[in-house]
């Protein structure tokens, strides 16, 4: 009985983990190529599945044409912001482009709630909600869609990142970007693509877990903030150590709320964020060399 | 004055500085000179505090000061300047060489947001402390610009300035004549000299050998992280150690 | 700032006037405002210049960022609020223990918080805004959860209670313009001056003998115990208090209000807060959509004003009178 509770609250917290992955990593494309914490990075995770949710049910479009939709969209939504709010700022210091980036989140989070109200609103599941019996434990099909779907991203993340001659510049401007510049890598043009980047898979992130915990103008800043939480935890790696935060933060946030209190499982995430930010600024695996500065 | 003995630095597997000692005397200025890469700046990082080495220790007036934090530093009577010189450029010229008073005034936050009696006559001493440094450094008609829109050569100056008002026993400066045209240098060797006259002890690490070779009266050269010599410049000139490694022939 | 001014006793006799002059203003508001319900507003102004100022002096002077104040905010009502309820006691006394209390607690968080920098300084000062928040929802019989608390008593001082909106104001005012010219002259002293030191150059000021680490963590102590009192004066004002006051949102807001105001300007932190107060109100109806004016207005402001409006409209006018006259400036 027991044996089976926790199992059940390490399956849910896994696909909640799963989505804090994808968006800290989406967080960590974004630093590493840039130098900035893109504190609107949640906004397209609630834009992600809001679009989905409108083609659906305006355009009338099925499913498999509405996620890609709400996906160029959302991307689109990253180009105009980093156009419009990262690329002009004439002093980009570190309190400069935190307060820019909150500017841009609170914006978007405005329009949206202009656009779609306060209401909270769902998307039906990717296939129907059956549900399926692993052990004592039961879960959904749309949290194995999640894990699913993750994992994909991730591989095509590595092989962008490793294989590709633009995930390659990327990387070389995450080591240094000075250099990166002078061996003739277009940076503005990299701090472009991490936006792209990482706006497609914000609104990935959200479009698949929609579904679940139903969606909302305002569900951006929570989840905005865990995968951040994902990525320190990580490191602020745009690989696997950030996808083991992720993991690791949800399966503890599960349990934390199942087993302890509901209440204060938001809490969770902020007392290991402010843990590892304190005692590890390195992330739980890196090596102490590197400085949060 | 200043002692350092056996100062090892280590960065990840690169031996920066290798079993370097030396010694300053009292009241001279004392030339720390080498190719670029000899580390130079890196024996003054752990001179000032900036960074801890790795083995080694710094002996200020006979007291340990290995490990020191700058501010601490400052309190012993030891300052330095920065080779890009690093100002505070939204403060007013003025107000950055007060800055430099601080370990020389006392009142506390509560104190001054109180505005207590004492802290009126104390912001008056301050205040008339950093312009006599103004004048000291010719630089008094500046005092209301703002720091951050000086020229480079004045930037200095108000460095110097600034950390003079430290009332400094002992000055370290990191090229202090790097970016200053030939009449500026040569502004800045007369001030160095008049600098030791206060009786306050300079040490410099420079690139420009006429400057050294003007002012020092002692210089210890350093190359590929080791002491290579150490003398006075008219020894040091002829030192053949020293012009083989100046001139690369060594190999 | 204004332009540096030579003498340092004539730039005293300046400041000094212009805080006469503006505190004389604010006494004489009621007169021109009647009416309960500007009364209120005016009050929020006067709270909310507190925090701003508060804010002002950790992000404007010393350059380090919060986006947890409203956490202090919030502990200073609620420490006020639950002493003066459950404990009955004097609010002239809770309000000074929650600020020692709040402001000791900033002190210890203070030491690994500011050892952080940048985004990671944001980050972490985020995250401990939502913690408290979360603690004010979740210990219910402490602080009545999302559903508040309420009975706080008001202030009384020699009889008379200030619980009317003309009393509040001049009680909100009182503390306010206390804490402006704590702030002012804070500002302009030796401490003032290394924080910004600590701001522009934090290696030049340690060598200068500025111990920048502990100067952040008291600067961070003070700003958390003014947001604290501004906190208990919030809490025996309404009477009433609840989570939804204290959350992010509230940390953005101020952190708007200081923006748009001129880091590093105790006056324009009045302006911003003042600008931001009045804003929803005039903007009456569109109630709902006021964040997307905030959104806007930060990008806006940091885009074309880093300056803030206290800098930034005198340079406008500037620009303006050079456009038109054209030659007084070389």
């Amino acid at each position: 009985m027991q044996f089976d509770q926790i199992l059940q609250y390490t399956l849910s917290g896994l696909s909640t983990g799963a989505i804090y992955a994808l968006i800290g990593i989406g967080f960590s494309i974004i630093y590493n190529a840039t130098g900035i914490i893109n504190f609107a990075q949640g906004e397209f995770v609630m834009l992600g599945g809001l679009l989905t949710m409108s083609c659906l049910t305006v355009l009338k479009l099925p499913l498999w044409a509405a996620i890609p939709c709400a996906i160029a969209v959302s991307t689109l939504v990253g180009i105009l912001f980093e156009r419009l709010a990262i690329r002009p700022l004439r002093q980009p210091t570190p309190i400069n482009l935190v307060i820019i980036t909150i500017g841009g989140s609170i914006l978007l989070r405005g329009l949206a709630m202009l656009v779609w109200g306060k209401d909270t609103h769902s998307v039906p599941p990717f296939s129907g909600d059956a549900p399926i019996a692993i052990g004592g434990a039961t879960i959904l099909p749309q949290h194995l869609w999640i894990l699913a779907i993750t994992l994909i991203i991730i591989f095509i993340n590595k092989i962008y990142f490793y294989h590709t001659i633009s995930g390659k510049a990327m990387r070389a401007c995450s080591y240094n970007r000075r250099a990166a510049g002078l061996v003739g890598i277009d940076v503005k043009r990299m701090v472009l693509f991490s936006f792209i980047i990482s706006s497609a898979m914000g609104a990935v992130a959200g479009i698949i877990v929609a579904p679940l915990t139903m969606t909302a103008y305002d569900v951006g800043v929570m989840l905005g903030l865990k995968g951040f939480c994902a990525a320190i935890i990580g490191g602020m790696s745009s690989g696997l150590s950030t996808v083991i935060g992720g993991l690791i933060l949800g399966v503890l946030e599960s349990l934390g709320a199942g087993l302890i209190s509901s209440g204060y499982k938001d809490a969770i995430a902020f007392i290991i964020l402010l843990l590892i930010l304190f005692f590890r600024p390195q992330g739980l695996f890196g090596k102490a060399d590197s400085e949060r500065v | 004055m200043l002692e350092v003995s056996g100062i090892t630095q280590i960065f990840g597997g690169v031996t920066a500085l290798d079993n370097v000692s030396f010694s300053i005397a009292k009241g001279n200025i004392t030339g720390v000179i080498g190719p670029n890469g000899a580390g130079k700046t890196t024996l003054f990082n752990i001179i000032t505090g900036i960074y801890s080495q790795t083995a080694g220790t710094v002996t200020l007036e006979g007291k340990n000061v290995s490990g020191f934090p700058p501010e601490r530093l400052a309190r012993l009577a030891m300052v330095r300047t920065f080779q890009n010189i690093e100002l505070f450029g939204g403060m007013t010229v003025l107000e950055n060489v007060m800055v430099g008073m601080h370990t020389r005034s006392s009142s506390g936050l509560l104190a001054c947001a109180l505005k207590m009696p004492w802290t009126i006559s104390e912001e008056r001493r301050i205040r008339d402390g950093a312009m006599k440094w103004l004048e000291f450094t010719g630089i008094v008609d500046l005092a209301d610009h703002l720091a951050g829109s000086l020229p480079f050569g004045k930037g200095r100056l108000l460095e110097i300035a600034r950390a003079l008002a430290v009332e400094p026993r002992i000055v370290l400066m990191d090229e202090p004549a790097a970016g200053l045209n030939s009449q500026e240098t040569l502004g800045l060797a007369q001030l160095i000299k008049r600098i030791r006259d206060l009786g306050i002890t300079v040490v410099l690490v420079e690139h420009d050998m006429e400057l050294v070779m003007d002012i020092c009266d002692r210089i210890v050269v350093l190359n590929l992280g080791r002491k290579l010599a150490e003398g006075t410049p008219r020894e040091i000139q002829e030192s053949p150690e020293v012009i083989s490694a100046y001139l690369g022939d060594d190999d | 700032m204004a332009k540096p001014i030579r003498s340092g006793s004539d730039a005293m006799k300046r400041d000094f006037l212009l805080f006469i002059g503006f505190s004389v203003l604010v006494m004489l508001a009621p007169q021109y405002f009647r009416g309960g319900y500007m009364m209120n507003v005016l009050v929020f102004v006067g709270i909310n210049t507190m925090l701003a100022i508060a804010l002002n002096l950790l992000l404007g002077y010393a350059g380090q960022i919060s986006l947890g104040h409203a956490g202090f905010f919030g502990l200073g009502a609620y420490l006020s609020g639950i002493m003066t309820t459950t404990f009955s006691l004097n609010p002239w006394l809770a309000m000074p223990l929650a600020a020692v209390a709040v402001g000791s607690l900033a002190f210890l968080i203070g030491f690994p918080v500011l050892k952080l920098k940048g985004h990671y300084l944001a980050m972490a000062t985020l995250g401990l805004g939502i913690i408290f928040f979360i603690i004010f929802n979740e210990t219910y019989e402490w602080t009545g959860g999302p559903s508040g608390l309420s009975g706080i008593p008001y202030l009384e001082l020699g009889g008379i209670s200030f619980n009317s909106d003309v009393k509040s104001y001049y009680l909100i005012w009182g503390f306010t313009l206390a804490v402006m010219l704590f702030a002012l002259n804070l500002a302009s002293s030796r401490v003032g001056r290394a924080l910004r030191a600590v701001h522009d150059s934090e290696v030049a000021a340690q060598v200068l003998g500025v111990n920048a680490r502990l100067l952040k963590v008291q600067i961070f102590a003070l700003s958390a115990l003014l947001s604290s009192i501004a906190g208990s004066l919030y809490a025996h004002t309404m009477t009433f208090i609840s989570p939804t006051s204290f959350g992010f949102n509230f940390s953005i807001e101020l952190l708007t209000m200081v923006v748009i105001g001129g880091l590093g300007s105790i006056y324009g932190s009045f302006l911003g807060a003042a600008l931001l107060t009045l804003l929803p109100e005039i903007l009456r109806g569109a109630n709902d959509y006021d964040i997307i004016i905030y959104g806007g207005l930060l990008m806006v402001m940091v885009m074309y004003m880093p300056g803030g409006l206290v800098r930034g409209i005198p340079a406008l006018f500037r620009k303006l009178a050079g456009r038109k006259g054209g030659v007084d400036h070389a």
